[in-house]
């Protein structure tokens, strides 16, 4: 594993997306040439003691030296980053834990299945930029068999909280959406949506790499098991350190406790205990 | 001129009186890649039982106003593993290791423990933890070896530290088997600090460390469950840093012996309070996980403050406070 690095970086903006979704780069050139897809950055949002512990983000884009995340304001720490301006600087700390892996020539597999709940499109969408640079199309459908191929599956409440659409199709992605009310394409979970495109796409040679809420992942996990496809999924867990000391972002899988900040995020569906 | 940072605990010297605390700093190898860990006081491993231990059950920690709650329940890879894959990675450090454990079930844990880390030589000093909120605390009975004192039980939802007699059988037994130094882990859950240091001091400790966390919970009000799954945790950081203050300046005035402060330590001056209150080292804690380097910068701090203030020694800051 690389170097972990703490360094001041310089904002270079914050800005809103869409209702709660901010849009955050920060300039560390030193991180971004070496973070890999489903690592995360811990960052301090304030120099105060309130939030007191750092926040851990996904990657989810590398532009340059410019470190992207996607974030939703949630609580204290995301309401006190989203007041950040730019030239301010940010105290971070990265790239941090196991990323995806997705090297077509480690796993032999073709069609690549992303699925994402909600914020889960994060680091997603950085895999799809590597994936990109793997010189995949990112079409599914496409004849060229020996080609990768992604397809993107993306979840959310109502159509207003779909994110990251536009950029998953500027990669040249497919996308399909599901929501909960079925404001948009498909009614009901992106689960239900994987199950529905499992059965009519050949995918003896896939793999899932999927990001969303625990109750999402665990039952990606079941359907990965059911159609024998291997899936690979980021965890989240409230952490404390975010570097490996504590062991306070445990999850339990077959070889017993792991953190989530070190052996994780990303986890082998197959190896959690649910 | 030329500031004096070496202090003496026991027959442990320190090139400086700044360590990070047991179960902030992993076994040292997950803060390589943020500071030379060389410039170290003196490391302070993860508790050490005798077995592997598995820990508690997630969620383990939440955040708190100025500080953070843990039930981790001391997950550790047991005594054999941490000798054969943790060790060799602390020695090629070369500083002191002081390697800080726990009994699970029976004091005599802490013996047999002690018996093993004894033969070490890089072992530099042994921390007694006998103040972890988030393990049941020992419920057999202990034949100890006087006779005449009988036998003694520490009721379940008890922590050694919170029984001046206990407290004083444990570090009384394991002294008698080692001549490395002894550092005692105090909690702070007490009525009277002076009373367990004091008992310590009395059963041959070289040293008490001050303070382990204060037992605390937080709720979860839309699923009215604990935030943590063991219910109650440790809490430290920031929050508790006056309570630890407190009780370093009372444990000074009676117990002559070295005092190492921790509790809250994120800075320079909040380093410096301890020193003054009569902490003769420090140890960093929960201000790795929001500063890893934090240590560093604090001996970086405390050099400039002694020269800003043509002080010659670091002893003469401990117990400086004036009337």
């Amino acid at each position: 594993m690389g170097k972990i690095l703490q360094l001041k970086a310089k904002l270079i903006y914050n800005k809103r997306v869409s209702g709660r979704y901010l849009h955050l780069a920060v300039e560390a050139p030193k991180i971004a040439n070496v973070a890999k897809p489903g690592q995360f950055i811990e960052v301090r949002v304030s120099d105060g003691l309130e939030p007191f512990l750092r926040r851990p983000f996904s990657v989810h884009s590398i532009r340059g030296g410019q470190i992207e995340i996607l974030y939703e304001v949630f609580g204290r720490g995301t309401e006190v980053l989203s007041q950040r301006k730019p030239e301010e600087s940010l105290d971070i700390i990265g790239p941090l834990g196991n990323g995806f892996d997705y090297k077509p020539q480690a796993t032999g597999h073709r069609l690549q299945v992303l699925v994402a709940g909600g914020m889960g499109v994060a680091p997603l969408t950085f895999l799809a930029e590597r994936l990109k640079k793997l010189q995949a199309p990112c079409l599914s459908g496409r004849q060229a068999s020996s080609k990768l191929q992604a397809l993107v599956l993306i979840g959310a409440k109502t159509k207003k909280e779909i994110l990251c659409e536009k950029e998953f199709q500027n990669l040249g992605c497919e996308v399909k959406i599901a929501t909960d009310d079925g404001s948009r394409g498909f009614k009901g979970y992106v689960s239900n949506l994987l199950i529905k495109v499992l059965s009519t796409v050949d995918c003896r040679q896939s793999t899932i790499y999927a990001c969303g809420p625990k109750p999402m992942l665990k039952e990606i996990a079941r359907v990965s098991k059911k159609y024998n496809i291997p899936a690979q999924i980021s965890l989240e867990e409230h952490m404390a350190c975010g570097i490996g000391a504590c062991l306070g972002c445990v999850v339990n899988t077959k070889n017993g406790y792991q953190r989530v900040c070190k052996e994780g995020p990303v986890f082998d569906a197959e190896k959690i205990i649910w | 001129m030329k500031t004096g940072l070496t202090i003496n605990i026991g027959k442990l010297k320190l090139k400086n009186p700044v360590m990070v605390a047991s179960g902030t700093f992993g076994y040292a190898e997950e803060f390589r890649d943020f500071m030379d860990l060389r410039k170290l006081g003196a490391v302070v491993t993860k508790t050490i039982t005798l077995n592997p231990r598995k820990g508690n059950l997630p969620p383990r920690t939440c955040e708190t106003p100025a500080g953070m709650l843990n039930s981790i329940g001391l997950e550790n890879p047991g005594l054999e593993a941490f000798i054969n894959e943790k060790l060799p990675i602390l020695r090629k450090i070369g500083i002191p290791i002081i390697v800080s454990i726990a009994s699970e079930d029976t004091p005599e844990e802490f013996i047999e423990l002690t018996r093993h880390l004894e033969k070490i030589k890089e072992v530099a000093a042994i921390e007694l933890n006998i103040s972890c909120p988030n393990i049941k605390s020992p419920q057999s009975t202990v034949q100890s070896r006087q006779k005449s004192r009988g036998p003694w039980t520490v009721d379940r939802r008890q922590m050694i530290s919170q029984d001046p007699k206990a407290t004083y059988e444990v570090v009384k037994s394991v002294r008698k088997v080692t001549n490395k130094t002894l550092i005692t882990k105090l909690s702070p859950n007490v009525t009277d600090i002076t009373e367990i240091a004091l008992a310590a001091k009395a059963a041959g400790s070289d040293c008490i460390a001050l303070v382990n966390t204060i037992t605390g919970m937080c709720v979860d009000i839309e699923t009215r469950r604990p935030k943590i799954a063991a219910a109650t945790g440790g809490l430290s950081g920031p929050a508790i840093r006056p309570v630890a203050i407190r009780m370093i300046w009372e444990a000074y005035q009676k117990v002559k012996i070295p005092i190492i402060g921790m509790g809250g330590i994120i800075d320079t001056l909040s380093a410096l309070e301890f020193f003054i209150a009569g902490a003769t080292a420090i140890s960093i804690g929960t201000g790795n996980f929001i500063n890893p380097k934090v240590s560093v910068e604090i001996i970086e701090g405390i050099k400039k403050y002694l020269v800003k203030n043509k002080i010659k020694d670091i002893k003469e800051l401990v117990g400086s406070l004036k009337e």
